[in-house]
């Protein structure tokens, strides 16, 4: 790195550089910059979300209705999912896209620098305009995430501002997802082919191709949805000749790739911790991009497994069954890959090391709660039961959220230039871990024993199984207080080393700690060598 | 291959490209209407029945008894009495049959109804053949208006072998009031 190079364009950004208060944040367009927003947002709306489910999960601690309003209690799981999906797990992603994807492939930063800013700042606004429905006539949407027409259509005056929300989340993702594939095509180092490339930013590039492919989908459905309750058409209205269930296959033909959207960047985190802490190469390196590619195709022919109560012939509910089980077949290879990665591998503990084996056993447990769900016949008597919320909080907890912890815990370090609290960043690891199979493990039983999702009150046989969710769920949320004090306190520990960790695989370990504002303004003409590469 | 430095002219290239994918994919969203509607007619998916007036062709099988059942549904602008005049009715496959639907006008004005057809289950939709039907057209009604709505159908024999009962149900809509969102 020649420091010399970049105080020069340190000098040359002076009239607006990165110290000037507000204005760095509102105009910024540095990578760095943008990806600590994208960040910083995303954890506000996991802990506005999460005091949603605490809400929820209030209100379920015991049977009967205590403390809300059955239609508050809609409002509560409708926006719960919203914002956790678009407004947590999505941009949390995206902020790690943007922190790191140009420091991998050596670029000065992303292709489309004014359009990040846009990108992320359209979702404060899209995110304001969802809350402010909480205090509007008729209150927040309450028809689930997935906006049923007809029940979605009866939504108060909070309708039109649902809609528009999500055509602004929408428009942020899919700028966000342009930017993204421009700068890893065009932005490259020049010795970076194609398989060479970190696999984070292999699933990212994955990623970024499925948001744009299904989130204009999404966008057309919900703008359907407003035309037949406003200007009159009858898309999903029987008496004009339209039809309700076309909204779920147009939804989940969005739905199915967006689950995906999710974890693919997940597995991406995992494949590059992994291979640190197990101090060996990744297993099967370009089998895990193939897995990738292949998850991303399968995604889009299995969108009707959501809907097979609704009815559908028998030759499309085999269709969407097994479709369903292949996509078992690339994600073991990814499973298996990971254990092989750490096969007499020389591993250590540190937290994001835990956090990603927790994410490996524990996503495998959702993956088979999902195999179980794909078999049409179970499915019948799974659908829309607690089983269902077990499985999906399976993969998006210790799944999406544990990876997204173990990727801050991983790089904060090169972000901050100082090591974390490994102390507390272990104490919030185990407590999460305990916790968060508190909540949902008991789940699985209570949707086998039939307790539907949805539900602000339930049968007394299913209290004891409820009331521990519940405490874990509280647990789980306090141990999130611990990650936000070791975020707090994030630069009081030793300064770190440019390398952070015992020799990590990648572009991002060779610049300084904290990585300065501005990197590889000249691309790297040597890559460091990949872990194979080292032991060969 | 690779320049050192982006070239704009790349980017502008990709990026062209990718916004043609997004405007494409918000268009297929679109375009699945009518696929849906094509594929529905094909498959009677949705419990679609036919819409067009269709002559007996087969002969009628006197061994084989289906149950067919009637139901009847109000949308939640429809103020309606509407229910069949017998709730369910023994039929032989390709004969023909006849069934009366009351329904009288609860709005206290004139307005427009149509009522709109699902069969149950899936398999049974594309053999209810019906050759006359009230909710092939809208329905007039004057205030308190009351008139008998009729239906001529038949079961087609082609109905596979272990649909033993048929699910026919309407719902009635108010054209007028849903369309000035009066319930």
């Amino acid at each position: 790195m020649s420091t010399i190079a970049a105080e020069v364009n340190d000098h040359a950004h002076d009239d607006h550089g990165p110290a000037k208060g507000i204005k760095r944040w509102l105009f910024a367009t540095n990578h760095k910059d943008i990806g600590t927003m994208y960040l910083i947002f995303s954890f506000a709306m996991f802990l506005v979300g999460g005091l949603m489910a605490l809400v929820i999960r209030t209100e379920l601690f015991q049977p009967g209705l205590q403390f809300v309003h059955p239609e508050f209690f809609n409002q509560m799981t409708t926006m719960h999912a919203l914002i956790m999906v678009f407004g947590a797990v999505m941009p949390a992603f995206v902020g790690l896209a943007n922190w790191m994807i140009p420091m991998m492939v050596g670029a000065p930063d992303m292709a489309l620098p004014r359009m990040n800013n846009w990108s992320f700042w359209i979702l404060p606004v899209a995110f304001g305009i969802l809350i402010s429905t909480l205090w509007m006539d008729g209150g927040a949407p309450a028809s689930g995430w997935t906006m049923y027409p007809p029940l979605v259509l009866q939504t108060g005056d909070a309708f039109p501002f649902l809609i528009f929300s999500v055509h602004l989340m929408g428009i942020s993702s899919i700028m966000g997802a342009i930017n993204i594939i421009v700068t890893i095509m065009n932005m490259r180092a020049p010795s970076m082919s194609l398989l060479r490339m970190p696999i984070f930013v292999w699933t990212w590039l994955i990623t970024a191709y499925l948001l744009i492919a299904v989130m204009p989908v999404l966008a057309g459905a919900v703008t359907m949805l407003l035309t037949d309750q406003f200007f009159g058409t009858s898309f999903f209205l029987a008496a004009g000749g339209g039809d309700p269930v076309m909204f779920q296959h147009i939804f989940w033909f969005f739905g199915h790739p967006e689950v995906y959207i999710m974890i693919l960047p997940a597995f991406g985190v995992v494949s590059e911790i992994i291979p640190t802490f197990a101090r060996k190469p990744l297993f099967g390196r370009d089998s895990m991009i193939y897995a990738a590619s292949c998850i991303a195709f399968l995604s889009f022919i299995v969108w009707a497994h959501h809907m097979f109560t609704v009815g559908m012939p028998l030759s499309g509910q085999l269709f969407f069954m097994f479709a369903t089980m292949l996509i078992a077949v690339p994600t073991g290879v990814k499973v298996f890959n990971w254990v092989a990665t750490m096969w007499k591998g020389a591993m250590t503990f540190e937290t994001p090391m835990l956090f990603a084996l927790a994410f490996v056993f524990l996503f495998t447990i959702g993956g088979f709660s999902g195999l179980m769900l794909a078999i049409t016949p179970a499915d019948i008597q799974y659908h829309d039961s607690y089983f269902v919320v077990a499985h999906f909080h399976y993969v998006l907890v210790p799944g999406s959220v544990f990876a997204i912890m173990a990727g801050v815990y991983y790089w904060l370090p090169k972000w901050t230039g100082y090591m974390y609290n490994e102390s507390l960043g272990k104490l919030h690891f185990w407590l999460s871990t305990i916790f968060v199979n508190l909540t949902f493990f008991p789940m699985h039983f209570l949707g086998l024993a039939g307790m539907p999702r949805r539900i602000p009150d339930y049968s007394t046989q299913f209290a004891d199984f409820n009331m521990i969710a519940s405490v874990g769920a509280f647990g789980f949320g306090l141990s999130q207080l611990i990650l936000i004090y070791v975020l707090l306190t994030a630069k009081k520990g030793v300064p770190a080393t440019d390398a952070v960790w015992d020799n990590p695989e990648g572009l991002e370990w060779t610049v300084p700690s904290p990585a300065p504002f501005h990197t590889f303004d000249t691309p790297p003409e040597v890559l460091p060598p990949l872990k194979q590469e080292q032991h060969a | 291959m690779k320049n050192d430095t982006p070239s704009p002219l790349n980017n502008l290239k990709l990026i062209g490209g990718l916004l043609v994918l997004v405007v494409g994919m918000f268009g297929f969203g679109f375009a699945l209407v009518p696929l849906y509607d094509v594929f529905c007619e094909i498959t009677g998916f949705g419990g679609r029945t036919n819409t067009e007036t269709v002559a007996v062709e087969e002969a009628p099988d006197l061994n084989r008894e289906i149950r067919v059942e009637f139901v009847t549904t109000l949308n939640s602008y429809a103020q309606f009495e509407f229910a069949a005049d017998v709730p369910s009715m023994v039929v032989n496959p390709g004969k023909m049959y006849y069934a009366t639907f009351t329904a009288k006008n609860l709005t206290g004005g004139t307005t427009i109804a149509q009522a709109v057809p699902s069969v149950a289950p899936t398999a049974a939709a594309s053999h209810f053949i019906k050759i006359e039907c009230f909710c092939f057209e809208n329905q007039e009604f004057l205030v308190d208006e009351q008139r008998p709505l009729p239906l001529q159908f038949y079961v087609d024999p082609e109905l596979p072998e272990y649909v033993d009962t048929i699910t026919l149900q309407y719902t009635f809509f108010d054209n007028v009031r849903a369309a000035n969102n009066v319930r």
